[in-house]
């Protein structure tokens, strides 16, 4: 029986998404865990309901149809230890990812400094920053409080200051959000995280607790100019906020209590299995995962020990849809459709799509529009996220993306594409990877349930991952270089382990594949030809030894980046054709 | 499957609550009826302030600060009256720039509240008040035709409604727009151009209800001062034909748009309603709902976007659409006999 440090062996995990609330069961079978099966229901914490539990039991319901199992009692309450009769869970772990956006003042001292330490943090949970405080800022105090108020902000975020550091501008900034949240009615009363100079821990409890709605202490972000540390802060800050969601909606109170108030934002949890499997494979191999829902595009990255998340709620594929052109063009969006779309439609599209972010397309137009605005606002967070990754991450030519040995991509419009291919097409074209790199994708969106289970169990995160509960879409081999269009850039050659061969030359601006089936291994040679470079330097070739997936080994020489045609005509064409490469 | 629900009746009882953001007064009483842009509560609350850091000014500390000042938290203020004086052979006396009210003291200093400080909450509905929330609003009931549309500009209004369109797929041309129609609130089709927006405000009309409209004109409609009501969607759509045909046989009577926004939390939608005289109160509209065979529903994806028809069917398991997308989903009868296949997330339940 595998080593846990929880009593029992089967988890229920709830994440209660902004759509969709998903009840997951896991247990051990054959000595090893295994994801069992998944419940769905549509979240209920919109009008009428207004209250997640429905959902939540619905989600539950649907997965005891499913399995046979029973884990709510005839009063609909948890059954949290398992029964003689089959019945009842060993453990319970909920996410939770639903809910408006939560508004954010963020305070801190040097803009370059604290101010951008605390405006990271924020963003990596589900928050907007809505106004900034902090020395640099020439407005009267009166005008900052007047901000503050007409913000009207679920939470403030109060950075700056080194450990044992000067305090004294620290306090004029803690005046000014006294002062603030005093003049706020009771109930619109923000959260107050501080994350500064630890210090002043004592001094802002006295002053700030009575005019918040909750006070959260965390260590430092900045606990000196040089270092930023935003991990054990973001615990805290996903406590945060738990506690906001729990006062603005229904039953989120008694799904915490279910898990023992160990309730967890999704995208920290994700974080969390992000941080642990980055530590897992060690400093060499840098980690994606990207999450495309209908509230927000998620970029996360595991460098060793470091990781950067990166929360958008303006870049989800729903109600954040109406301001997309905010950040790009119509134009942009059109280049990835393989049809001729009129902008028109492609403008009321975004709109409708924003009205009812849950709906889906039903015609093949719709699901072209759905996935260029995929590929889109998933650039455009990458783009974004980019410039927080770690400076010594290696890259294979500036302003790319740095090397990631695995890419995990999960979010309703990549996952349930019609195709698998489609999914890979869309997430290449988005995520633009260099060098080697496997492509993961989670169907059935583990990760935050397995991010929440690994805090208790850490063995069975990685046994679920390990146990084909995800699906290796490719090895995608993707090179670098300046070649002339048409020119031939690399040799590969996969030696299955029946000795059979496939080989295939790859020209600049190509798109092939050789196919390698899930429970297939073999030896893939890439040669580069005229200095490519795939990772191992300019013109080196690389042996290694692949898995089989669902589409094999995928070798992209479209160019990094990728730079479609401007004829249009010739630019729906070759879409069309990379479509069908990867099977349609 | 829970389905969405969006209310588009011909006789309903219509109850909204309708509270302040912030704690004040309820100025209307039970039973009362009140018009749609009554005031039925109001509140006080600046979005304004003036700080007057008396110590730092006088060059002292926040507690010999405190001694000085010489006005209490909730005193008045006119412009110019003095907060603390600070002695000695040449008084200084610190005095407020601007007119308000004194809302906190301390720490060597003076915090007051400037400005435009009321807050007026209005009914939304013509109605009878039939509950009071204590310090925060009330509720309003009424009988009659209740339309929910998807988007509102936050105005409310009330006139004679007056149709302009013949058919749902009407357009709105800055043309159709006569002195005669001064002063009511039009039915009309979709519209496309910014000169008929401001058209209806040179008249200036009461409220807009349209079918559609293209989402490049949202800035302006939402600075127009009359209430543009949308029922069905962006682009250019039809009107849903069960609301074009309730508010084109009501033409003539008075109506009222809340345009308020689209609300997914809080559940307000831009809606009209209708009082019409009832002998005995219909039954309130339901707003939770499962998926069922016979429901009326509404299409929210093309193909067939905004049309209504009735939910004949429940498929078993999933279905593969035309896009190779797998689906739960139904059958739907549209209104001119089609029947197609549509995704359950597609759909919302008309009623």
């Amino acid at each position: 029986m595998p080593a846990s440090i929880i009593e029992g062996d089967s988890l229920l995990a709830v994440d209660v998404g902004t759509a969709t609330t998903r009840a997951m069961l896991f247990d051990v079978v054959d000595g090893r865990y295994r994801f069992i099966a998944i419940g769905q229901s549509p979240t209920t914490a919109q009008a009428p309901f207004k209250d997640i539990g429905e959902g939540v039991r619905q989600a539950i319901e649907n997965l005891q149809n499913v399995t046979g199992r029973t884990f709510i009692d005839t009063d609909r309450r948890l059954i949290t230890s398992s029964q003689p009769d089959g019945s009842g869970v060993d453990a319970f772990t909920a996410t939770i990812s639903a809910g408006s956006t939560l508004k954010v003042v963020v305070a801190g001292l040097l803009s370059d400094v604290s101010l951008e330490s605390a405006k990271h943090l924020a963003e990596s949970t589900y928050a907007r920053v809505v106004e900034t405080l902090g020395l640099n800022d020439t407005r009267l105090a009166q005008e900052q409080i007047d901000s503050i108020i007409n913000a009207c902000p679920d939470l403030i975020v109060i950075a700056g200051g080194t450990d044992g550091g000067a305090s004294h501008s620290l306090q004029k900034v803690l005046e000014v959000i006294g002062l603030a949240c005093y003049l706020l009615p009771q109930d619109k009363r923000p959260a107050i995280l501080f994350a500064g100079n630890q210090e002043m821990e004592a001094e802002v409890r006295s002053s700030l607790a009575p005019l918040t709605s909750s006070i959260h202490i965390a260590p430092n972000i900045r606990p000196s100019v040089e270092v930023e540390d935003l991990q054990p802060a973001r615990k805290e800050l996903g406590r945060a906020f738990v506690d906001i969601r729990k006062r603005q909606i229904k039953g989120v109170e008694e799904l915490d209590m279910w898990t023992g108030g160990h309730l967890l934002p999704s995208a920290f949890a994700e974080g969390r299995i992000l941080h642990f499997l980055s530590k897992l494979y060690g400093d060499d191999k840098a980690l994606l995962a990207v999450d495309l829902g209908a509230s927000s595009a998620t970029v996360m990255a595991g460098f060793g020990n470091g990781l950067t998340m990166s929360v958008y709620p303006h870049l989800g594929m729903g109600v954040g849809l109406a301001g997309l052109l905010q950040y790009t063009t119509l134009e942009n969006i059109a280049r990835w459709l393989p049809t001729d779309v009129p902008p028109q439609t492609l403008n009321d599209y975004l709109y409708q799509k924003a009205l009812y972010p849950t709906s889906i397309p039903a015609t093949k137009e719709d699901l072209y529009i759905e996935q260029a605005l995929a590929r889109e606002t998933l650039q455009i967070a990458l783009q974004t996220s980019q410039k927080k990754f770690p400076a010594s991450a290696p890259v294979l030519r500036e302003g790319l993306l740095p090397l990631f040995e695995i890419i995990l991509a999960g979010g309703s419009v990549i996952s349930n594409a019609p195709t698998l291919g489609q999914s890979l097409l869309l997430l290449l074209d988005a995520v633009q990877p260099a060098g080697i790199t496997t492509i993961i994708l989670d169907q059935n969106n583990l990760l935050p349930a397995l991010g929440a289970a690994a805090e208790r169990n850490s063995i069975l995160p990685v046994q679920v991952l390990e146990s084909g509960a995800f699906v290796n879409l490719a090895t995608v081999v993707s090179p670098i270089s300046t070649a002339r269009y048409g020119t031939p850039i690399l040799r590969a050659r996969l030696i299955y382990d029946d000795g059979t061969e496939s080989s295939v030359d790859v020209r600049q601006g190509g798109l092939e594949t050789l196919p390698l089936s899930i429970g297939q291994t073999a030896r893939l040679n890439v040669r580069p030809l005229r200095r490519a470079d795939i990772g191992q330097g300019p013109g080196r070739s690389s042996s290694i030894r692949v898995n089989g997936s669902a589409l094999g080994i995928v070798l992209d020489a479209r160019g990094r980046p990728l730079n479609l045609p401007a004829d249009a005509v010739r630019r729906r064409e070759l879409n069309k054709k990379w479509h069908w490469t990867v099977g349609g | 499957m829970l389905a969405p629900v969006t209310h588009i009746l011909a006789l309903t009882t219509i109850i909204r609550k309708r509270l302040l953001p912030a704690p004040g007064r309820v100025v209307v009483k039970l039973n009362q009826k009140v018009s749609a842009t009554d005031v039925v509560a109001e509140a006080d609350f600046a979005r304004e302030h003036v700080l007057i850091e008396v110590a730092r000014v006088l060059g002292i500390s926040g507690d010999a600060a405190d001694r000085l000042i010489t006005c209490k938290v909730g005193e008045k203020l006119a412009e110019g009256a003095v907060v603390a004086d600070g002695g000695g052979l040449f008084p200084r006396l610190i005095r407020v720039p601007r007119a308000g009210r004194v809302k906190a003291v301390g720490g060597g200093q003076v915090l007051l509240d400037v400005g435009d400080t009321g807050l007026e909450l209005r009914a939304g509905i013509p109605g009878e008040i039939v509950e009071i929330v204590q310090n925060r609003g009330v509720v309003i009931q009424t009988s009659g035709a209740l339309i929910q549309g998807v988007w509102g500009n936050s105005r409310i209004d009330t006139g004679l409604l007056l149709s302009l369109a013949d058919k749902p797929d009407d357009v709105l041309e800055a043309r159709r727009l006569d002195v005669s129609l001064r002063g009511s609130i039009l039915l009309a089709g979709y519209c496309q151009d910014a000169e008929t927006l401001k058209a209806a405000a040179e008249l200036p009309v009461r409220g807009l209800i349209l079918s559609s409209i293209l989402p490049a004109l949202l800035p302006l409609a939402r600075q127009m001062r009359y209430p543009i009501l949308v029922t069905d969607s962006f682009g250019r759509q039809p009107m849903n034909l069960t609301a074009f045909k309730i508010l084109s046989t009501n033409s003539k009577r008075e109506i009222t748009i809340n345009a308020e926004p689209y609300d997914r939390y809080s559940g307000t939608h831009p809606e009209a309603v209708i009082p019409l005289p009832v002998t005995q109160n219909p039954s309130p509209p339901r707003d939770v709902e499962t998926f069922a065979p016979g429901q009326q529903v509404r299409l929210r994806r093309a193909p067939h976007a905004g049309a209504v028809g009735t939910l004949v069917n429940l498929r078993a398991g999933l279905t593969t659409l035309p896009n190779g997308l797998r689906v739960a989903a139904g059958e739907v009868r549209l209104e001119n006999g089609e029947q197609t296949i549509v995704p359950l997330v597609n759909l919302e339940v008309v009623g």
